[in-house]
């Protein structure tokens, strides 16, 4: 039988943030990333089970391009690593939780206008809470993941965390959205290897058969990477005005809501700018069906503030007064200093320097030094050059 | 150690068949040789034949051996079509249960794509059981556009063993063949072939305790279907070296099956009845599916839904503890969808996905129902609560 029970992080001691002899569910999407985390569980003696998540019904068989969690191929690559670990294997179906919590978010983020990340999402609803509040209820201790990234115990005795040891691959920007709670439960096996070619050649000296595995990169359920058309498809595509800051016209759209702020490519602009710039998209109003573009530096933003706030340990204890940080808004980006504050439960974060790339629906990661501190998701934007 | 309840998956292949069928691989001969070692191949071949064919109340020359059931149903239902159609270019409707296992749905779904068939799906009620009213109005409805009916004997999943001779009969008026999927219900309940009327049955060697991929479509000698596989004709409707080795395993475990079955099938009824009586007592609000009268259910099978859980958990918590149970729903890729059988009896999404299927075979004991019973409360007080907590997310 399955035995409860509860975590027993040991403080004190900064290198150890996970207990001894965990029961621990290993989150397997059939990648290498996944199947060498489930390994290092296994090595350091926890009791490990293998689950597949299942998050579309209608799966298509075999892997695409760099696709990579979503098809019966990957499920089965999942269950020959578990098998080649000596772990048992189940695959769980999170199909509807899935679709309602991010797929349908994904779109009616995009129906607002606003750029989501869909990995976040999944990561904060489904991975470290459906899953994870599942796997607890069923005496699991740990949800382990591929991810690049360190939890450690910080100087308080809480746990912190942090980015991984490799800039490159780093992932603690899509995990900045758990909170403490969350955290208590994860586990990241990864976290500390320098690099990913490293974990590649752990794979393959474990002999498992995904260690050359491409990685994965598109949205996992777009499997075509046709974001414009899967919107398209979805919130329908009706012609209507590209305009420029002033308001007039500049050229023409097939449908408001597959743009994104920041495009530039696919823009089919007409006219041609007045100082014959490059235009970028800066805003998208979905109801009026208008997309509104400009020139980069109009991208740049002074200031940008979210509701929903949440903190991966204590609430910074100047919160209301402000503290300084760095903010990074997209995964791929560069976490820049700034300065934070509360103020009536919207974080409000004014960058030290002007920000590009920052829309709503993003996630704003604020960092102090490699710590993950906490992150909003950004509603309103201040521009640096106002018209 | 594990406790095995999943005979309906696969059923454990038997000592004595398997000493047999190893004997048997050691011979060297293809059956179609003309020297003596062919002539030694092809009386195992024939030898099997025969066994399969006194075990189902059939001749010999009616039975066609195949690699496994699938392959089995995939002869009987599109071998079946493409003949009546070839003769009659308007039979071109199949008539289908709902519930029915994937390897009938998809090849009607094959043919309804690529063959211009048009699927008529009869409802089932609440036990499982399929609604003769339905078909017979649909029969005599378009006697002449009806190529075939196909249906299994009974539900692998919630074990309904369906009115085989009823429907058989209601066909008969028209002239209209059933192919019957036999496949869950040999070596459970007597299965006559000859004497039920209908025209084609398929079965699965490795549910008798023979290997995966053996197994026969028994097909009526007045009836005749389209071949699948084209080569050297060796059976009617059936290309390809015969299995001589198969066709040994699969005709001894067919013969033990219905010798052993007036013994076995009371005793495995009776450790099901245990079972289900113990989780009355201890789950008292799981509710069992299928026909609660054991003369219309299979003797080894116990269905139950259990409210607030999902099969899921269930399953992972008792192969946890060692129990190799099922949540019956076809499994696709290792994901589970609902199960149709569930949907057509009428049950909703959420009660569809706490299925547990418990399968019992004749290697069950007493002492593994007790086990099972043992650990059950806990395990679907387990299973509620990770639901709910799953559930209790914003």
């Amino acid at each position: 039988m399955a035995r409860s029970g509860h975590v027993r992080v040991r403080t004190g001691c900064s290198s150890a943030p996970y207990a001894e002899g965990m029961r621990v569910l290993a989150a397997m999407s059939g990648g290498v990333d996944s199947a060498v985390a489930a390994a290092r569980a296994v090595d350091a003696g926890h009791e490990v089970v293998g689950v597949h998540l299942a998050l579309s019904r209608q799966r298509s068989s075999l892997r695409t391009g760099s696709r990579g969690c979503c098809t019966v191929e990957d499920a089965m690559d999942a269950r020959r690593a578990a098998t080649r670990l000596g772990i048992p294997f189940y695959v769980w179906d999170f199909s509807e939780r899935f679709r309602d919590d991010v797929i349908e978010d994904f779109v009616a983020e995009y129906a607002a206008g606003r750029t989501p990340n869909p990995c976040m999402r999944c990561n904060e609803r489904i991975k470290f809470a459906a899953v994870l509040e599942r796997a607890l209820a069923l005496g699991f201790d740990a949800v382990a993941t591929g991810h690049y990234a360190s939890l450690v115990i910080g100087p308080e005795g809480e746990r912190e965390l942090h980015r991984a040891a490799e800039d490159a691959k780093d992932q603690s920007y899509v995990l900045g959205v758990l909170t403490a709670e969350q955290l208590a439960h994860a586990y990241f096996p990864l976290g500390s290897t320098p690099s990913k070619a490293l974990v590649r050649a752990e794979a393959e000296r474990r002999g498992l058969t995904v260690a050359h595995k491409p990685d994965s990169y598109d949205i996992c359920f777009i499997p075509d990477g046709d974001t414009r058309g899967f919107l398209a498809e979805r919130l329908g595509a009706d012609d209507g005005p590209i305009l420029d800051r002033t308001g007039a016209r500049v050229g023409t759209h097939r449908g408001a809501a597959a743009f994104t702020v920041g495009q530039r490519k696919g823009l089919e602009l007409g006219v041609p700018a007045s100082d014959g710039r490059p235009r970028f998209v800066l805003s998208i109003h979905p109801k009026r069906n208008e997309v509104v573009v400009g020139p980069r530096e109009a991208l740049e933003v002074a200031e940008l503030a979210g509701q929903r706030v949440t903190w991966t340990g204590r609430v910074p204890a100047d919160a209301d007064a402000g503290f300084p940080c760095d903010v990074q808004v997209r995964a791929h980006g560069d976490a820049v200093p700034a300065r934070a504050a509360v103020r009536g439960g919207e974080l409000v974060i004014h960058p030290v320097a002007p920000l590009g790339g920052a829309a709503p629906g993003q996630t704003a990661v604020l960092y102090a030094g490699t710590r993950v501190l906490g992150q909003c998701t950004i509603d309103r934007t201040v521009s640096a050059a106002p018209v | 150690m594990t406790v095995y309840l999943d005979h309906a998956a696969t059923t454990p292949l038997r000592t004595e068949v398997l000493e047999a069928y190893a004997r048997a691989l050691r011979s060297v001969g293809n059956p179609s040789s003309s020297h003596r070692a062919g002539q030694s191949a092809r009386d195992l071949v024939e030898t099997g034949r025969e066994q399969v064919a006194a075990a189902l109340d059939a001749d010999p020359v009616e039975v066609l051996l195949t690699a496994g059931g699938t392959e089995a149903v995939n002869l009987g239902i599109k071998g079946l079509y493409w003949a009546r159609r070839a003769a009659d270019p308007a039979r071109r409707r199949i008539l289908v249960p709902r519930g029915e296992h994937a390897a009938t749905t998809e090849s009607v779904a094959w043919l309804a794509r690529h063959e211009a068939a048009e699927v008529q799906w009869i409802p089932l009620d609440a036990l499982g059981r399929l609604d003769l009213a339905a078909a017979a109005a649909a029969l005599d409805a378009h006697p002449r556009e009806v190529a075939l009916v196909s249906t299994v004997w009974a539900s692998n999943e919630v074990g309904t063993v369906q009115p085989i001779r009823e429907l058989a009969a209601l066909a008969a008026r028209h002239g209209v063949p059933v192919h019957v999927d036999g496949i869950g219900a040999v070596g459970q309940v007597p299965v006559a072939f000859r004497t039920s009327g209908i025209a084609a049955l398929s079965i699965a060697g490795h549910k008798l305790g023979a290997p995966v991929s053996t197994g026969a479509l028994i097909l009526g000698r007045e009836w005749s279907v389209e071949p699948l596989l084209h080569g050297g004709d060796q059976q009617r409707g059936r290309s390809g070296t015969e299995d001589a080795a198969g066709a040994v395993a699969l005709g001894l475990a067919a013969e033990l099956a219905a010798r052993e079955l007036p013994e076995t099938a009371p005793r495995v009824a009776a450790l099901r009845d245990r079972l289900l009586r113990g989780i009355r007592e201890r789950v008292p609000d799981a509710t069992l599916r299928g026909d609660p009268d054991p003369g219309g259910r299979l003797p080894g099978n116990a269905h139950i839904t259990v409210a607030g859980a999902d099969g899921d958990g269930l399953l992972y918590l008792l192969d946890a503890a060692g129990f190799a149970v099922s949540t019956g729903a076809a499994c696709r890729a290792g994901v589970t969808s609902p199960s149709p059988v569930l949907m057509a009896m009428g049950l909703d999404e959420t009660t569809a996905r706490g299925a547990l299927r418990m399968t019992l075979g004749g290697t069950t004991t007493t002492a593994e129902v007790d086990a099972l019973l043992e650990v059950l409360p806990a395990v679907v007080e387990r299973a509620r609560a990770a639901v709910a907590a799953s559930r209790s997310l914003g």
